[in-house]
């Protein structure tokens, strides 16, 4: 059974803060296709479309009959542990800060033999359940976890560092107006932040929900507002050397094309708070939260975005809020590399039109505020880059892995 | 040099002595322009009026090693700012409706400060009416033709709290005046405008009333100015203060946020 982490110490003032290491971060182009797998929580290895190997490492011809016709695909995620070791030291930066460290050979049910990390309820030998996950250079490894759900199994060191679990970590909630940014402050809360500090920008304005936030265990309201680079460094000032989770819930919503709008106002608000919201904020949290990526339980560990799915392909009726939306994922991929040195962790929680009042004219299916608290959760526990929640996000997802052209068409009919 | 010339010297020269040597007090009625000053709530499905913004250019740094400067931008209508005619529909076709527009020798008026911040302290939707303003004068003499008409609610002083907008689902909740009170003003007593400590010259609830919004109808549809987010009216005497109000020179500009300040008998004014 794993040990409950225990809730961290305050930070000793006189230690210098762990540097963050990295894992080693160069890979092979077909690697970095299951690391594309795993961003998005998928277990997959290449299969060769002549003579149906399973292929790992992942490589560019097939071992067994050297074809190039490699994919990959999800598979069976079973296996068995067949041996174990455990590393005592290294010259590697990362792991000898980390030792001791246990690895296995894990004989898969889809045909390889592989080298994975052993969850520490994993014993040898025994049957395992394989998850392929990006460690913190963002490269995807694999882990055998215990085939069935152990107790404070989240808890367990090695699963830790592939993971950005909110247990004990302290998080900013930027904007708590709205049912969406309620919605996740709750889960936070519930998922064991130690302090959620919420976002509230004009306070003067009183919302819907005012009383039942401020209510939620650990819950603490903040002045900030995205708009304001002033109000943006003051909380930076104030809470940004214990910030170890952001997540961006602020979202400027219009419906209107290009040419129905006609409105710079409206569409310089929505870039306002979706583009350089998000810049402000990265601006002024960011470089702490990189500094931070190896501090203790409470490390920094991910920088959350909730954004439209449209950030893939432009919806016209919402034309100009896809555009922000597009600009938004551009930033957050720079801002995935930018953070990567640190270890921290950049995460697009894409969504289907949200069901609030900005879009009561569009049809079913809507995604509910809930069912983004919990892909919000469910990413930060997975480690997981890329969410969609709802069915037309994941559809739209699909559509345009398939043919993002042909999309736009479809979207534009 | 004629006599009126020679009259203008001496009456400019007694004014500079006078603020040299403290005989004329200067009183400033502006709020100082930051982002967290609250600007007008309107349905957000219309335009909104878009809060003062400040992004700094540089400062002493490598993006400028010698000198400090920032970019703002902001409504029209933030902090402490002048309405000009063309703000309000009713006076869109009048001549000289835009600030850039603005006849010079209105910059520079005196004022009266209507003093009912004991009212407006009893009741946050006071609304001043004529009759108010006639027993205003039957104790303070005429109004005169010309004058700023200061309504004096001490609103100001609840500034950086919920209070200043007062918003409740029903809209906000401050004090102003009615059509009848904006009517005596503009059409009987000749105001060149009204000037305020809300966040605008109307009440919190000015859009439930006949005439919507009264005071921007009428004031701007006679051509007249307003002023709001005042401050320090406390510090103006009843009569006898000169306003300086003179807004940017914004091209086509319907308001601009501006310094104002007033002039006062070292004495005179109230603390």
């Amino acid at each position: 059974m794993t040990e409950p982490i225990a809730r961290p110490p305050k930070k000793d003032p006189q230690k210098v803060t762990r540097p963050p290491e990295l894992p080693p971060v160069q890979r092979s182009r077909a690697a970095l296709a299951m690391s594309a797998a795993a961003a998005r929580g998928v277990f997959a290895l290449q299969r060769c479309a002549a003579c149906g190997e399973i292929a790992y490492p992942p490589r560019d011809a097939c071992p067994k009959c050297l074809s190039q016709q490699l994919a990959f695909e999800p598979v069976a995620d079973g296996g068995e542990v067949i041996a174990e070791t455990i590393i005592r030291t290294s010259t590697d930066l990362y792991f000898r800060q980390r030792t001791p460290w246990r690895i296995g050979t894990v004989r898969l049910d889809c045909g390889p033999s592989v080298v994975a990390h052993l969850h520490g309820d994993v014993t040898a030998p025994s049957r395992v359940r394989m998850v392929s996950k990006l460690d913190k250079s963002g490269n995807a490894v694999l882990m055998a976890l215990p085939e069935r759900e152990t107790e404070n199994m989240a808890d367990d060191p090695e699963l830790r560092e592939l993971t950005a679990s909110p247990k004990f970590r302290r998080v900013l909630l930027t904007d708590g107006r709205g049912a969406v940014g309620q919605a996740v402050a709750a889960a936070l809360s519930k998922a064991g932040a130690s302090i959620v500090f919420v976002g509230i920008a004009e306070p003067w304005k009183p919302f819907p929900g005012q009383e039942q936030l401020a209510a939620i265990p650990n819950v603490q309201i903040m002045e900030l507002d995205l708009t304001d680079t002033i109000s943006v460094r003051e909380l930076s000032g104030e809470i940004g050397g214990k910030t170890d989770i952001i997540v961006n819930t602020a979202d400027h919503v219009r419906p209107g094309g290009l040419l129905a709008q006609g409105n710079l106002v409206t569409a310089r608000d929505s870039f306002d708070v979706n583009v350089f919201g998000l810049q402000r904020l990265a601006q002024a949290f960011g470089p702490g939260m990189r500094a931070r990526g190896a501090d203790g339980t409470n490390s920094a560990a991910a920088f959350v975005d909730i954004l439209p799915v449209y950030a893939l392909a432009n919806t016209p009726d919402f034309g100009f809020y896809s555009a922000s939306a597009a600009a938004r994922h551009s930033l957050l991929q720079c801002l995935r590399a930018e953070l990567r040195p640190g270890g921290v962790r950049v995460m697009s929680i894409f969504t289907g039109p949200v069901e609030d009042d900005w879009r009561q004219h569009v049809p079913p299916p809507k995604v509910s505020p809930g069912k983004i608290a919990e892909a919000v959760i469910a990413a930060l526990n997975g480690g997981i880059e890329e969410s969609f929640v709802g069915d037309v996000a994941k559809d739209i997802a699909a559509r345009f892995l398939d043919n993002p052209k042909v999309l736009e068409r479809e979207l534009g009919l | 040099m004629d006599m009126a010339n020679k009259d203008a010297t001496g009456l400019l020269a007694a004014l500079a002595a006078g603020i040299r040597t403290g005989g004329v007090e200067v009183v400033d009625l502006t709020h100082t322009l930051s982002p967290d000053f609250p600007v007008m709530v309107l349905p957000p499905e219309l335009g909104q009026c878009q809060p003062f913004r400040i992004e700094e250019v540089s400062r002493y740094d490598e993006r400028g090693p010698g000198w400090y400067w920032n970019n703002i931008s902001m409504s029209e209508h933030a902090g402490t700012h002048f309405d000009a005619p063309a703000h309000w529909i009713s006076g869109r076709n009048l001549p000289q409706g835009t600030v850039d527009e603005l006849p010079f020798d209105r910059l520079i008026a005196p004022a009266v400060v209507l003093d009912f911040s004991a009212e407006s302290r009893a009741d946050e939707d006071f609304l001043l009416t004529r009759g108010h303003i006639e027993a205003w004068e039957a104790e303070n003499g005429r109004i005169e033709p010309g004058s700023w008409a200061l309504f004096r609610t001490d609103w100001s002083k609840h500034l950086g709290t919920a209070k200043y907008l007062n918003l409740r689902e029903d809209g906000a909740h401050s004090p102003g005046p009615d059509a009848s009170a904006m009517e005596f003003l503009v059409k009987e007593r000749g105001i060149i405008g009204f000037g305020t400590e809300t966040i605008g010259t109307d009440c919190g609830q000015g859009n439930h009333m006949s005439p919507p919004y009264p005071a921007h109808f009428i004031l701007h549809g006679n051509g007249r100015y307003g002023l709001q987010c005042l401050a320090a009216l406390d510090r103006l005497p009843a009569r006898g203060a000169i306003v300086f109000a003179a807004p940017l020179k914004i091209l086509h500009g319907s308001g601009s946020p501006l310094r104002v300040f007033a002039l006062v008998p070292a004495g005179m004014g109230k603390e």
